[in-house]
């Protein structure tokens, strides 16, 4: 049960955050907070309860919820909760707070419609991480786009209404070729059991084989790389980021390609075992070049959030490199990078939507020796750059650094060429450091400095971090066991498969 | 004919008679408010006894009229378009002027004609039923007798309507001089009886040419945008539901119990009309300014989509195949209903609102008209929450069951263009207003049109999140058919 009001409490807090506008003033951000108070409440007693329960052999899973829906095709509301989706909800509950910190000042119309946006685009993504029922999940999947469209279409900058468009569109299209290989899988399992069901764990039950599952296959995998995204999939993003407000950023990189990355590991890998392992060789030449490509692009960049955009590409390929190489260490290091990525692209975002508040450009060739004037904005944007680009005794060296562990097991070349990745990310990541807060002052600006409100969301932000460089095992714990399952799986398909 | 016939009847009856009280209604005294309130009441009446009738079918009352649940749920369908329109009238047709009083009787015998179609089982009940319709439609079309843009969309679809009448009657003929019945089961019976069918083959094609000049499939769409476009908005949501709906049941129905669906040499002409539909309607809509012709093309668009789960009925059983085009054209007719009854909500009383201009802005000068149109906008594109997204579903299952991956992955990439258009008055409704004094304000919800929209708009989003009881009528009616 308690699942559902995970979804439930942000759905409902949406609807009241938008009527809540009539009651004027900061009505609509305060009941965010609230909705957001009450998840993260549930998730600390999910988290509370992980430690003991997780370890049941042959059981990975915390929660399940399971109610009849459409009968006709066995279609149901299917929700669990493993050490995995965990995480996710964690870190998405996280973010949502740190969204409505940085839009605080920088939304003043419409507020009530934002904070409702904003709540559904959280309630489609908690749907994604639990559903466990294909048609459910394809729901939510949709239900995340359509108010993170209203967020860039309505709050973004300029170009909003390209950028919006092509973000919709792009996922609208890879979506429905899912939704193809969704229905395909389903009344393939019906002629070999003669039931429709949409369940998850049925549907593993009868793997597909041959040429048909190649095909199902690429189906969910070009909706999960368009959202993860990788090359050649990627263009929407640098706009989407770019025109987003600085909540729509944070949710977007924070969130959202994320659930590309769980698509992945959650439905690609264990409903198509063969048909993936077959595709390795392309799958992990796609994330060598979306390393390399994203971080060569992003060094070219002189727009700030546009060049933190394709920083994303060049990490999410990480991702995808850990998902293929087809052990645990690099499914490991697969997830930290999700979540560590989550955390540091989310601050860069809010670093940048921060200054564009203050001095109204992205354009680092305006910028130029802001140290002086924003010293603690200046040191956060020094500290999430070194993050990001994977500075050990933070998250996201451990995320790429066991990516990198992995997949050298298994194509030494593709990873030695993977590696270059980490030596671009200094480059694009001090030049950020360099141009915008070094050298003279190319133009004068009168700014504030990072308040309370922005500093404890940033300190929070350090923290788990630095929790993430140090500690890591903490989350491993967590998510070990459903990683276990799937290696359990993959190497099952593997012994019947000569 | 028996008592229980006359039960069984009553829908067709009770509509003739309400079209009856309020001719003579309207000779003795001209009066709108009355002339309106008959219709509804009528109407509404009619609706009560689709419910009486639905315990004692399936009923062959002669040979030419077939009540069964079939025909029994389109015949609701259509009563609840027509009263939908109906309310959408009484405003806009108010403030507008003129003797509109015979507009509802119009609206009444298009929906007797629209009737008899969907219960007919036979080429002569059938050909009756059609040209009921469309001469009512013919009528309605050009009712604003004073505004060239109207007539010409009647002359417009006279002509077509003669034309593709033409066919009809060449190819029943045709099918006649083979089988020697005009009973839809005869055929059927020949169908599987005999081996060698040429004439009837041909006569099949005409049958489904002619149809397809009334559902607007490429490449006999041409009168369509024009139609939309000149018709007053309400009688456009009439053309666009009743009367698409009415046929594309008759369509099926024919297929059904005649065997058409036999034929399998039909299928690449069948999915060249799908693809040619599907990309027409979404390219050409994107060249469009105008609301009423983006959605005339948008819905051209759909009935492409249907024919890609009609199509499905070639190869494999035909009940995924009724439950997915009855579902369909559910869906589509509330979101059309809708969609149109945005734009007579909206429009002032000299012009309608159908330039993309009148919608900027809607969002905050008039929120609640455009959620609703939002909403309409999204169902059309297939988005889920929404009753065109379980239709959308439909169409994938109903190909995906017949293996249809080619038409799948056109209906994939027309509803990809069709994003473009729907999300291009998505964002034009976002942007800030343009300050003029000229915009009309609808209060919700004082109107008729107000309450008409939520309702629909609830419908849409009830079969879009709680389908299962809808499904599972209509899958009983796609066990109980044939």
């Amino acid at each position: 049960m308690i699942l559902a009001w995970l979804i439930a409490i942000l759905f409902v807090g949406g609807l009241l955050a938008w009527y809540s506008e009539r009651w004027g003033g900061q009505w609509p951000r305060w009941i965010t907070l609230i909705a957001l108070t009450l998840d993260s409440l549930l998730v600390l007693i999910l988290l509370a309860g992980s430690d003991a329960s997780l370890f049941k052999p042959g059981d990975v899973w915390l929660e399940h919820l399971l109610v009849e829906w459409i009968p006709r095709f066995g279609i149901s509301l299917h929700f669990a909760l493993d050490g995995l989706s965990l995480l996710l909800i964690a870190l998405t509950v996280f973010l949502g707070f740190m969204a409505v910190s940085c839009s605080w000042t920088e939304i003043k119309e419409r507020v009530g419609f934002f904070h409702f946006n904003l709540l559904w685009t959280l309630a489609g993504v908690f749907g994604v991480f639990l559903a466990m029922d294909l048609f459910l999940f394809f729901v939510f999947w949709e239900v995340m786009i359509v108010p993170m469209y209203f967020l860039i279409g309505i709050w973004g900058h300029e170009n909003r209404s390209y950028a919006a468009m092509k973000f919709f569109i792009f996922t609208q299209i890879s979506g429905l070729l899912m939704l193809l290989a969704i229905v395909a899988l389903v009344f393939v399992n019906k002629a070999a059991t003669g039931v429709f069901t949409f369940n998850y764990f049925e549907l593993l039950k009868n793997p597909v084989s041959g040429d048909l599952a190649t095909w199902l296959m690429l189906g969910f995998f070009i909706a999960f790389l368009v959202k993860l995204p990788g090359v050649p999939f990627h263009t929407w993003l640098p706009d989407a980021h770019t025109q987003a407000p600085t909540a729509g950023s944070v949710i977007l990189a924070g969130v959202l390609l994320k659930t590309g990355a769980y698509g992945l590991i959650r439905f690609v890998v264990p409903l198509f075992p063969e048909a993936a392992r077959d595709f390795t060789p392309v799958a992990m030449f796609l994330a060598v070049v979306s390393i390399i490509y994203g971080a060569k692009v992003a060094f070219a960049q002189s727009d700030i959030k546009r060049l933190i955009a394709y920083t994303s590409i060049s990490h999410m390929g990480f991702i995808l490199l850990g998902v293929f190489a087809w052990n645990a260490l690099a499914l490991q290091g697969a997830v930290m990078t999700m979540l560590a990525h989550g955390i540091s692209s989310a601050a860069l975002f809010m670093i940048a939507g921060a200054l564009q508040e203050r001095i109204h450009t992205r354009d680092m060739a305006r910028m130029g020796g802001l140290w002086g004037d924003v010293p603690r904005l200046s040191v956060m944007a020094l500290f999430f750059s070194i993050a990001a680009l994977g500075m050990p005794g933070l998250g996201n060296f451990i995320g790429e650094f066991l990516v990198l562990l992995g997949s050298f097991q298994v194509n030494w070349q593709l990873t030695a060429l993977a590696a270059l990745g980490l030596i671009v990310a200094p480059i694009y990541s001090l030049i950020v450091i360099q141009k915008a807060f070094h050298g003279p002052h190319n133009e004068k600006h009168s700014l504030w400095d990072f308040g309370p409100r922005e500093m404890t969301a940033m300190g929070l932000m350090v923290i788990a971090m630095v929790w993430m460089g140090l500690y890591p095992q903490s989350m491993m714990n967590i998510a070990n066991p459903s990683l276990t399952e799937t290696m359990r799986r993959i190497a099952i398909s593997a012994e019947k498969t000569p | 004919m028996n008592a229980l016939d006359f039960v069984g009847l009553l829908p067709i009856i009770a509509v003739a008679a309400v079209s009856v009280v309020l001719m003579v209604a309207i000779s003795f005294q001209r009066n709108y408010d009355l002339a309106w309130q008959i219709a509804v009441a009528g109407l509404a009446l009619s609706m009560v006894t689709v419910l009486i009738a639905w315990n004692i079918v399936p009923l062959q009352v002669t040979p030419l009229i077939l009540i069964d649940k079939y025909a029994l749920f389109f015949t609701f369908l259509l009563f609840g378009s027509g009263l939908i329109v109906l309310l959408f009238c009484y405003e806009y047709f108010k403030v507008r002027g003129g003797q509109n009083e015979e507009l509802f009787l119009l609206v009444l015998t298009g929906l007797l004609g629209g009737v008899v179609v969907v219960s007919s089982n036979h080429f002569a009940s059938f050909f009756i039923g059609l040209e009921t319709l469309s001469v009512s439609l013919f009528a309605l079309i050009a009712y604003p007798i004073k505004e060239s843009r109207a007539l010409e969309a009647a002359i417009k679809y006279l002509i077509l309507s003669a034309v593709s009448s033409a066919f009809l009657l060449f190819g029943m003929a045709l099918v006649y001089f083979e089988t020697g019945s005009l009973s839809f089961n005869d055929v059927g019976v020949f169908q599987t009886t005999v081996n060698s069918q040429p004439y009837s083959f041909i006569g099949m094609i005409l049958l489904f040419i002619g149809l397809a000049f009334k559902l607007s499939l490429v490449p006999f769409h041409m009168w369509t945008s024009d139609v939309y476009e000149g018709a007053p908005a309400p009688v456009t949501a009439f053309v666009a539901t009743v009367s698409k709906g009415a046929i594309f049941a008759v369509l099926l129905r024919y297929f059904v119990q005649a065997n058409a669906f036999e034929y399998e040499t039909f299928f690449p002409t069948l999915s060249l009309i799908a693809i040619v539909t599907i990309m027409g309607g979404n390219l050409l809509a994107l060249l469009q300014t105008n609301i009423k012709r983006i959605l005339a093309y948008s819905s051209i668009a759909h009935l492409g989509y249907l024919l890609v789960a009609f199509a499905a009925g070639l190869f494999v059983g035909v009940e995924l195949v009724i439950e997915s085009v009855i579902f369909y054209l559910v869906a589509y007719i509330l979101t059309t209903l809708g969609a149109f009854g945005v734009l007579t909500a909206l429009s002032p009383s000299d012009s309608e609102a159908d330039s993309i201009e009148d919608y900027t802005g809607l969002f905050w000068t008039n929120p609640w008209i455009a959620t609703f149109f939002t909403v309409m906008l999204l169902s059309l594109a297939g988005i889920p929450l929404t009753a065109g997204f379980v239709a959308k579903f439909y169409v994938f299952a109903a190909g995906v069951d017949s293996s249809l991956w080619g038409l799948l992955l056109v209906v994939i990439a027309g509803s990809g263009i069709g994003l473009f258009y729907y999300l291009r008055i998505v964002i034009e409704m976002t942007k800030q207003p343009v300050e003029s004094a000229g915009t009309t304000q609808i209060k919700y919800p004082a109107t008729i049109n107000g309450v008409s929209l939520s309702f629909l708009t609830v419908l849409i989003f009830w079969f879009g999140i709680r389908p299962s009881a809808l499904i599972e009528m209509i899958a009983g009616i796609s066990r109980g058919f044939g």
